[in-house]
């Protein structure tokens, strides 16, 4: 039904009144902003709660959404405020899997990864497990960029940052990404050699 | 030379297509004449490969029908261009401006324009007569009951607005 049409028209339709053209927008946009709450809140269920609260507030402040950007910019600026205060509520530690001891502790965690079950695991589940072995903000600047399909003056403007700024921080996400990879996942990077 | 991560930065930006025509073909040239270079760049174009590649997240099936649960008992709330008048915004400006202006130029006429030398410029501003306008408590209450009284005022037709155009909606 809302296939065929643009962001754009269903908004319109939204705004005038058709509400259930509001679905077309949830279904299009729904993995994509389950993926990045997940990167920001790493829980499921709470993650999921936080993406109905982003679709809800994004139905309220639509008449807000001027068109001069993306409609999925508008909406990830709304996902990466929104996951900012339930972090900020919850005083959610924002943990650095840089440190050791934390890394032990995500092992231990049901994350699907056993060191002698690498070889069984794809490459593809591999990397996802890795981002979401990184700090939010690392992990969510990743997933904006290659999943989102968001360019860097769009993270840019979804960040609040300047442009060279979301540069950097995408960089030195990969660079982490990368380093996490190597020293957790060695056997796979060796296979990819 | 480049260190490490320069090198990476650099590949990045090369794979990435954000990179100036000048330094595409440096990197490019880079790659083809030395094997750490291109040993650096298959190894990263391999995790960008794979970075695309990933999967995205699936929610519960119950979500969208939960949103739009949500949503059906709320109202989209207008928009924040409509219920705000610019014309209020600039006439607040104006206001301001105007005081302003009136107070420097209540100063400068009080200022002896002479070339003596004798008094220094926090001298003349010291005989500004500030008290010839404000020289009694009676005024001064007045003065902020008006003030309380127009915000009050200016509050009261900011709702009235909100209301109006929530009924329209």
């Amino acid at each position: 039904m809302s296939a065929g049409q643009n962001d754009n028209e269903l908004i319109s339709k939204v705004l005038q009144g058709d509400h259930q053209a509001y679905a077309g927008l949830v279904t299009r946009y729904q993995q994509f902003v389950f993926t990045l709450t997940l990167r920001f809140v790493k829980n499921r269920e709470e993650a999921e709660e936080v993406a109905q609260d982003v679709f809800i507030k994004a139905y309220k402040y639509l008449a807000d959404f001027r068109g001069d950007a993306k409609f999925s910019t508008w909406l990830y600026t709304i996902v990466n405020n929104t996951c900012i205060s339930f972090l900020r509520k919850k005083k959610l530690v924002i943990h650095s899997l840089d440190d050791e001891r934390v890394f032990a502790k995500a092992d231990n965690q049901d994350l699907g990864f056993r060191a002698d079950g690498v070889e069984q695991k794809s490459r593809h589940r591999m990397v996802t497990e890795a981002i979401n072995r990184m700090k939010p903000d690392d992990a969510a600047i990743i997933t904006l960029f290659y999943k989102n399909e968001q360019s860097l003056d769009e993270i840019a403007q979804i960040l609040g940052v300047e442009v060279n700024a979301a540069k950097v921080r995408l960089h030195r996400a990969r660079a982490r990404l990368k380093e996490l990879m190597e020293t957790h996942y060695a056997h796979e990077i060796n296979d990819l050699n | 030379m480049y260190t490490h991560e320069q090198m990476e930065e650099r590949l990045w930006e090369f794979i990435d297509g954000t990179a100036s025509s000048g330094d595409r073909q440096l990197t490019e040239s880079l790659i083809q004449s030395q094997a750490e270079w291109k040993e650096k760049y298959t190894d990263l174009l391999e995790i960008n490969r794979l970075l695309h590649a990933s999967e995205l997240e699936a929610p519960s099936l119950r979500f969208s029908k939960n949103v739009m649960e949500e949503i059906s008992r709320m109202q989209i709330a207008p928009a924040t261009k409509s219920y705000i008048n610019n014309k209020i915004i600039w006439g607040i400006g104006l206001f301001f401006i105007t005081l302003l202006v009136a107070i420097l130029g209540y100063g400068f006429s009080q200022m002896e324009w002479t070339t003596s030398g004798k008094s220094s410029f926090t001298e003349q501003l010291s005989k500004i007569d500030t008290s010839r306008f404000f020289n009694n408590d009676l005024i001064n209450v007045f003065m902020m009951i008006n003030v309380l009284l127009g915000l009050v005022l200016l509050d009261n037709y900011f709702s009235n607005k909100r209301k109006q155009f929530r009924k329209e909606a």
